[in-house]
C-alpha cells in the first residue's frame, strides 16, 4: 500500500476517533469527581440530535454544538439528582439514563431522519496543512477537530494546575478529607457530572454536524460505551484517552475503507470489530500498577449527614 | 430558609416500595405524556390507549403474558448476578446466543422425533447462553476485565454473529432473500397451553420453583447470597468466590438462552433478526423494580410487558415510534432509583427551623 491510499485513511481515523476523544474526556472527567456515570450513550445521542435540531431551525453550527453540549450536560443532570440527591445506585441510574436518552433522541427524531442540516466542513488550518504527510492527515480536517486537539491538554492542565481542578479530583479520591479541607465534594461533583455531561453532548454533536450532515437513528452505535471503555484503559489520563480514541477511530476507518472496495466479509462480521477490540484493548490495560488506578472513591455515594 | 435535615431510618420503610413504584409510575406517565402533547397527540387518549392495549381485553393480556415470559427469564438470571453486585448487562447477547443454539440444533436435525429435538434445544440454548455469560465471569476473576463493558460489547457482537448467520448460511432459500430461517418443524415449536399461552410458562414456574430452592436452601445458594451482601467477607470465609461470579454468570446466561429459544419456537417459529428487541434491557430495570425478589419479578414483568404491549397499541392508534417504550423503561427506574432513597431516609423538620 502506498502513501497516496495510506493518508486518507489516517485523516479518517483522526475524523473517527473525534467523538470518541471527546466522550471519553467526558466520562474521564465525571469519574475524577467520583462519579460513576454509564449514561454516556444516551448523552451523546441527545447531544447529537440537538445539534442537529438547532442547526436545522437556526443555520448555525456553531450555536447548534454548543447548545448540544449545553443540553446534553442538563440531560445528564438526571444522574446527579438520583445518586447524589436520592444515593441511588450509580450503575443502574446510569444505565437507567442509557435507555431514556435513547429513546428520546429516537422519539423526537422520528421525524426527521434522512434530514440533512448544515454542519461542518474541513478547510486546510493554515500554515500546518502545508506539512507534508502530517499536514495532510492531521490538518485538512474540520475546526471541531481542532478544537479536540486542544482538549486532553486542557484537561490535563485543569485537573493538574488549577484549584478547582485539583478540588474536583480531591472528591473522587478522598470526599471526607475533601469535605474536612472545607470544600463540598457533592457541589464539585454536580460540576463533574454536568461538564463530563457536557463533553459526551459535543461528542455527539459532532457525529450529527461533521461526521455526517444529517439524522439518523442510533447515530452513535455504541460509541458511548467504548468511550467508557476507554476511560480504564487510559488510567484516566487525558493522553492516553487521546492515543486510544485515534486506535477506535483507526478500527473504523479501516472497517469503512473494506466496505467501501467491496470486501468479501459479510458487513456484520466487519461491524464487530470496534466491539471486539474494545474487549481486547482492556486486557491490555487490566494490569494495575502505580498510577494506574481509579479514583479511590469512584462509584460510591457520599452519604447524607457524613 | 425551609428548615429540613434528612434523617436516616432505623428500620426500612415497609410496604414502602410499592408505593414509590407507583409514585414513579404516575410521574413518568406524566412526563411522556407530557412529551406526547408536544409532539401534538393526544396525552389522555393515550393514557387509555396504553392500558387498552395491555390489559383491558383477554387479547391484550395474553399478548402481555407472552411478552412477559422473556422477560421474566432473562430478569431472574439478572437478578442472581446483581445480587452478587456482578453487573452483568448482557443478558440481550444471551438470549441472542440462546436462539442462536436452538436454531443450530433444528436446522441439523430438522427430521429428529420432538423427544430428541426439544431436550438437545433446551440444551443447546442454555449452553450457549450460559458461555456468553461465562467468558466475561472468566475474564472478570481472571484478568480483572470490567464485566459491564464485556458483557455489553458481548451484546452487540453476540447480535451482529445472530445477522451473519441469518442474512448468511442459515437464510430459508424460499424467503425472497429476507433474512430469516426455514420454518420450524411442528416438533420444534412450543405448543399452545391454554388461549395463546405457550407451555413456555411452565419453564418460568419451573425455573424460579428452581432457583428460590437453590439460593434459600443450599449451601451454594447461601454462599451466594452472602458474597453479594459483603465480598469481603466471603473471601474472608474462604467461599469460593470467583467460582460463585462464574456460577452465577452461567445461571444467568442459560436462562436468558432459554428466553431466546422460547421467543423463536413459540413466539416467531423460524429465527430472523427482529427477535431481538431488548428484552435483556427490560430485564434489568424489572430486576432493580423488583429489588431482585424473584416473586416481585413476575409481577413487575407482567407491568412491563404490558408497557410494550400497550405502546404497540399507540404505534398502531397513534403512530408513536416504538422507542416511547424505552422512555417510559428509562424514566421509571431513574425514579425509582430516586424514589428508593425514601426506604432508608426521611426528611425532617428540623428544629431550628
Amino acid at each position: 500500500m502506498g502513501l497516496e491510499l495510506i493518508i486518507p485513511i489516517l485523516a479518517a481515523t483522526i475524523q473517527s476517533g473525534t467523538p470518541i476523544l471527546y466522550a471519553t474526556l467526558g466520562e474521564m472527567l465525571t469519574e475524577r469527581s467520583g462519579v460513576l456515570n454509564l449514561g454516556v450513550e444516551g448523552m451523546m445521542i441527545f447531544g447529537a440530535f440537538f445539534a442537529f435540531l438547532v442547526s436545522y431551525y437556526t443555520g448555525n453550527p456553531w450555536l447548534a454544538f454548543i447548545c448540544a453540549g449545553l443540553l446534553a450536560g442538563l440531560f445528564g443532570l438526571a444522574h446527579a439528582v438520583v445518586c447524589l440527591v436520592f444515593q441511588g445506585n450509580q450503575v443502574v441510574s446510569g444505565l437507567a439514563l442509557t435507555i431514556l436518552g435513547v429513546g428520546l433522541a429516537d422519539f423526537l427524531g422520528t421525524a426527521y431522519v434522512g434530514v440533512s442540516a448544515p454542519g461542518f466542513s474541513p478547510f486546510d488550518f493554515p500554515v500546518l496543512s502545508a506539512i507534508p504527510v502530517l499536514g495532510e492527515i492531521f490538518f485538512k480536517q474540520d475546526a471541531l477537530v481542532y478544537v479536540s486537539f486542544l482538549l486532553p491538554f486542557l484537561f490535563w492542565f485543569f485537573m493538574n494546575r488549577t484549584r478547582w481542578g485539583l478540588a474536583l479530583g480531591a472528591a473522587g479520591e478522598n470526599p471526607a478529607a475533601c469535605f474536612a479541607a472545607g470544600l463540598n465534594p457533592v457541589k464539585l461533583r454536580w460540576a463533574g457530572i454536568y461538564f463530563g455531561g457536557v463533553l459526551c453532548g459535543l461528542g455527539g454533536a459532532y457525529l450529527s454536524l461533521a461526521y455526517t450532515h444529517l439524522w439518523t437513528n442510533n447515530m452513535t452505535a455504541g460509541r458511548g460505551w467504548i468511550a467508557v471503555a476507554l476511560v480504564i484503559f487510559a488510567f484516566w489520563r487525558p493522553g492516553r484517552a487521546m492515543f486510544g480514541a485515534y486506535l477506535f477511530g483507526g478500527i473504523m476507518a479501516f472497517q469503512m475503507r473494506l466496505q467501501a472496495v467491496g470486501a468479501t466479509l459479510p458487513s456484520s462480521l466487519l461491524l464487530m470489530l470496534p466491539y471486539a477490540l474494545t474487549i481486547i484493548v482492556l486486557l491490555f490495560s487490566s494490569a494495575r500498577g502505580k498510577g494506574r488506578q481509579a479514583p479511590a472513591a469512584l462509584g460510591v455515594n457520599i452519604e447524607p449527614g457524613e | 430558609m425551609l428548615g429540613f435535615t434528612i434523617e436516616k431510618r432505623q428500620e426500612p420503610l415497609k410496604w414502602g416500595s410499592f408505593f414509590i413504584f407507583l409514585g414513579a409510575l404516575v410521574f413518568s406517565l406524566g412526563v411522556s405524556a407530557l412529551l406526547l402533547a408536544i409532539q401534538g397527540k393526544p396525552p389522555l387518549e393515550a393514557m387509555y390507549l396504553l392500558w387498552d392495549g395491555a390489559f383491558a381485553h383477554d387479547w391484550a393480556l395474553e399478548d402481555t403474558v407472552l411478552k412477559a415470559i422473556p422477560i421474566f427469564l432473562c430478569s431472574l438470571g439478572v437478578a442472581v448476578c446483581f445480587r452478587m453486585q456482578i453487573w452483568n448487562i448482557g443478558a440481550e447477547g444471551q438470549y441472542a446466543l440462546g436462539a442462536i443454539g436452538a436454531t443450530w440444533v433444528v436446522l441439523s436435525m430438522p427430521d429428529a422425533p420432538v423427544w430428541v429435538l426439544m431436550p438437545l434445544m433446551f440444551l443447546a440454548a442454555a449452553t450457549l447462553g450460559a458461555l456468553w455469560a461465562i467468558i466475561p465471569a472468566l475474564l472478570r476473576e481472571k484478568m480483572g476485565l470490567n464485566e459491564i463493558i464485556s458483557t455489553l460489547m458481548f451484546n452487540y457482537i453476540g447480535i451482529l454473529f445472530l445477522e451473519f448467520l441469518v442474512y448468511g448460511s442459515w437464510k430459508d432459500p424460499a424467503s425472497f432473500g429476507f433474512p430469516m430461517t426455514i420454518m420450524f418443524p411442528d416438533t420444534a415449536i412450543i405448543g399452545e397451553l391454554f388461549g395463546r399461552i405457550h407451555w413456555g410458562i411452565l419453564v418460568c414456574a419451573g425455573a424460579a420453583t428452581a432457583l428460590t430452592v437453590f439460593l434459600k436452601h443450599t449451601r451454594l445458594g447461601f454462599e451466594i447470597m452472602v458474597s453479594g451482601e459483603n465480598p469481603r467477607a466471603a473471601r474472608y470465609a474462604r467461599m469460593p468466590y470467583s467460582a460463585l461470579v462464574v456460577l452465577v454468570m452461567g445461571i444467568c446466561g442459560a436462562l436468558a438462552g432459554w428466553a431466546g429459544l422460547i421467543e423463536t419456537s413459540a413466539t416467531l417459529n423460524r429465527l430472523q433478526p427482529t427477535i431481538v428487541v431488548g428484552y435483556g434491557f427490560t430485564a434489568i430495570v424489572v430486576a432493580w423494580l423488583a429489588r431482585l425478589r424473584i416473586t416481585s419479578i413476575a409481577g413487575y414483568s407482567i407491568l412491563l410487558a404490558g408497557l410494550r404491549v400497550g405502546v404497540e397499541n399507540l404505534q398502531l392508534e397513534l403512530q408513536v415510534p416504538a422507542s416511547f417504550t424505552g422512555i417510559m423503561q428509562g424514566l421509571i427506574l431513574l425514579s425509582v432509583l430516586a424514589g428508593q432513597f425514601f426506604n432508608w431516609y426521611s426528611f425532617q423538620r428540623s428544629k431550628r427551623g
